[in-house]
């Protein structure tokens, strides 16, 4: 390698490091103030804790009823993403295989949805759906979800299956199977790396909506960010307390990301080039 | 296939997800429209009123500075998340050792929803920037970011390009990934500099991810509710409103359903109208490989 190659490696890592101390310093004020006393806090945010302090830990704990609403947010996430996988991916099979005008349709009127902002139709959607979010909350959510989910998954596998060779399905036909078992037996396992991309890019949006579960969710469904956000709301100057709710509210996210990072960067950058 | 056993293939494949997508999704959507025509206070309808309500959200003075505030964000957020979101591709698929480590650093404040980041940045522009500028006397940060207005705006963008960066930056290196060896090599053999390669080679090849990482931050940015209202909750005496907590405001808290609804119907014309816009200008700029 010659000196400027070399020269320029060494500025793309100082900048590099430089960049990625700066996107990584906001949890680390997060993480250092969360075991540090009030009075600590306030006299200098970046020192490090003098004592660690589990007490903020145990008060975040309770008072945002971390456990529930990390259930809460998981039951919601796993059965919306689950629902969707199983309903977007049988809807794409079909409207792809099924060369004909209402096919054409529907597919052209999912992708157009996609413009749609939920603030769009957020009102009529609440005043129609009172009832239905009344009766069962976590349930209605979910129920939502598919709605809203439905298109972009539906176009994600539409461009997969799009890529399987129709003879796969004929010879399925042949051997005698019927069309649903052909699909779940026979296309659906070769769809392996769309169903991750879909799984990931729902399971990111539905964790961490906010809007819609606010209009939703009752206090006793609340999802990770909604009772984070209230709990800061109520607890604002208990800066310590409030650190420590943050990183409980970010931690489970950034495990399950760190453990899957592979796929999240594959399903990522496969969603986005579609 | 006789019809009857096409009839109940369709059923069986695509009834239930069209079901809910048209009940949850298209519904609420035509019947946002017509209410906009009427005088809907959300529970009954009673006459048409025409445009009234149109009217009245063009003349209320606080939604001409939510739509001034929301233009200059949006424009403002894409030009600033798009540069340096490409920046952080360039390092990221340079031949560093590091790069792995430095993805994740960029991406990892995109896995966290915009109302826990508002809400750290909340408390960075609050109480860490105030106490430390006055340990250290930095004027900038005497008084906190978010009691002024100006200053609030460039908190949403900082903490806005942060979120969404990592995000826009895969968009980027899928697209920079993508272009042949051979073509850049070529490029080398005939003595273009990096900066040429760049500008004459990669950015046209990759011009397909221009497209998609600009539609998506024209839409978020336009959509943008998380952080807004974890930020700054519109403060201060909501100056800095973007659209979705302007709606929200309108219709949730102050009732007013009606135009609330005009307003959102609105904002749906200019985002379509936008994107549409976007795109066109976007795929001229593609090369057919």
């Amino acid at each position: 390698m010659n000196f400027r190659a070399r020269l320029g490696k060494r500025i793309t890592f100082g900048i590099g490091s430089i960049l990625a101390i700066t996107y990584f310093f906001p949890f680390f004020l997060v993480f250092v103030n969360s075991v540090k006393l009030k009075y600590d806090i306030l006299a200098n945010p970046l020192a490090l804790p003098v004592q660690i302090s589990w007490e903020n830990f145990q008060q975040a704990f309770a008072k945002m009823n971390f456990f529930r609403s990390l259930t809460n947010s998981l039951i919601i996430t796993v059965f919306s993403v689950s629902l969707l996988i199983i309903f977007s991916s049988m809807l794409a099979y079909y409207l792809a295989r099924t060369k004909n005008k209402t096919s054409k349709y529907i597919f052209l009127i999912l992708v157009a949805s996609m413009i749609v902002p939920f603030q769009a139709l957020m009102i009529p959607f609440m005043a129609r759906f009172a009832p239905l979010v009344s009766y069962n909350n976590r349930g209605a959510l979910i129920f939502f979800y598919i709605g809203f989910g439905t298109a972009l998954s539906t176009f994600l596998y539409h461009g997969f299956i799009s890529t399987i060779p129709t003879e796969i399905d004929e010879a399925a036909s042949i051997d005698g199977a019927s069309d649903m078992v052909a699909f779940w037996r026979i296309i659906f396992p070769m769809m392996r790396p769309i169903t991750a991309t879909v799984a990931i890019i729902n399971a990111l949006w539905i964790w961490n909506d906010f809007l819609l579960p606010r209009l939703v969710l009752d206090e006793p469904s609340q999802t990770l960010p909604l009772s984070t956000y209230r709990f800061y709301g109520q607890y604002t100057v208990e800066y310590g307390q409030v650190m420590a709710g943050l990183a409980l509210a970010v931690i489970p996210i950034v495990i399950f990301y760190l453990i899957l990072q592979k796929q999240f960067i594959s399903g990522i950058s496969q969603g986005a080039v579609k | 296939m006789p019809k009857a056993r096409t009839t109940k293939k369709f059923l069986k494949f695509t009834g239930i997800p069209l079901a809910i997508f048209t009940i949850v999704l298209v519904v609420p959507f035509v019947n946002g429209f017509y209410y906009t025509f009427t005088n809907w206070n959300g529970f009954k309808t009673t006459k048409l009123v025409g445009f009234t309500n149109y009217a009245d959200s063009f003349a209320d003075p606080k939604f001409w500075v939510t739509l001034r505030f929301t233009a200059i964000f949006v424009v403002v957020s894409l030009i600033a998340v798009n540069a340096v979101a490409f920046g952080l591709a360039l390092i990221v698929t340079s031949k560093l050792r590091s790069r792995n480590i430095l993805r994740t650093f960029f991406f990892v404040p995109n896995l966290i929803g915009g109302v826990v980041l508002g809400v750290i940045w909340q408390f960075i522009f609050n109480s860490a920037l105030v106490s430390l500028a006055n340990k250290y006397n930095w004027e900038l940060f005497k008084q906190s970011w978010l009691q002024d207005t100006n200053k609030a705006f460039w908190a949403l963008i900082i903490v806005t390009v942060w979120q969404s960066s990592g995000y826009m930056m895969i968009v980027y290196i899928t697209g920079l990934v993508s272009i042949e060896n051979d073509v850049l090599e070529a490029s080398q053999i005939d003595g273009a500099s990096p900066l040429r390669t760049l500008f004459s080679i990669k950015i046209p090849l990759m011009a397909q991810a221009f497209t998609i990482a600009l539609f998506l931050t024209l839409r978020g940015g336009f959509m943008a509710y998380d952080v807004n209202v974890a930020l700054t909750d519109g403060g201060p005496f909501r100056t800095t409103e973007l659209i979705s907590m302007h709606i929200f405001q309108d219709a949730f808290l102050e009732g007013d359903f009606g135009t609330g609804q005009a307003k959102a119907v609105i904002m749906f014309l200019v985002v379509a109208l936008a994107a549409l816009v976007q795109v066109t200008v976007s795929k001229r700029y593609e090369v057919q490989r």
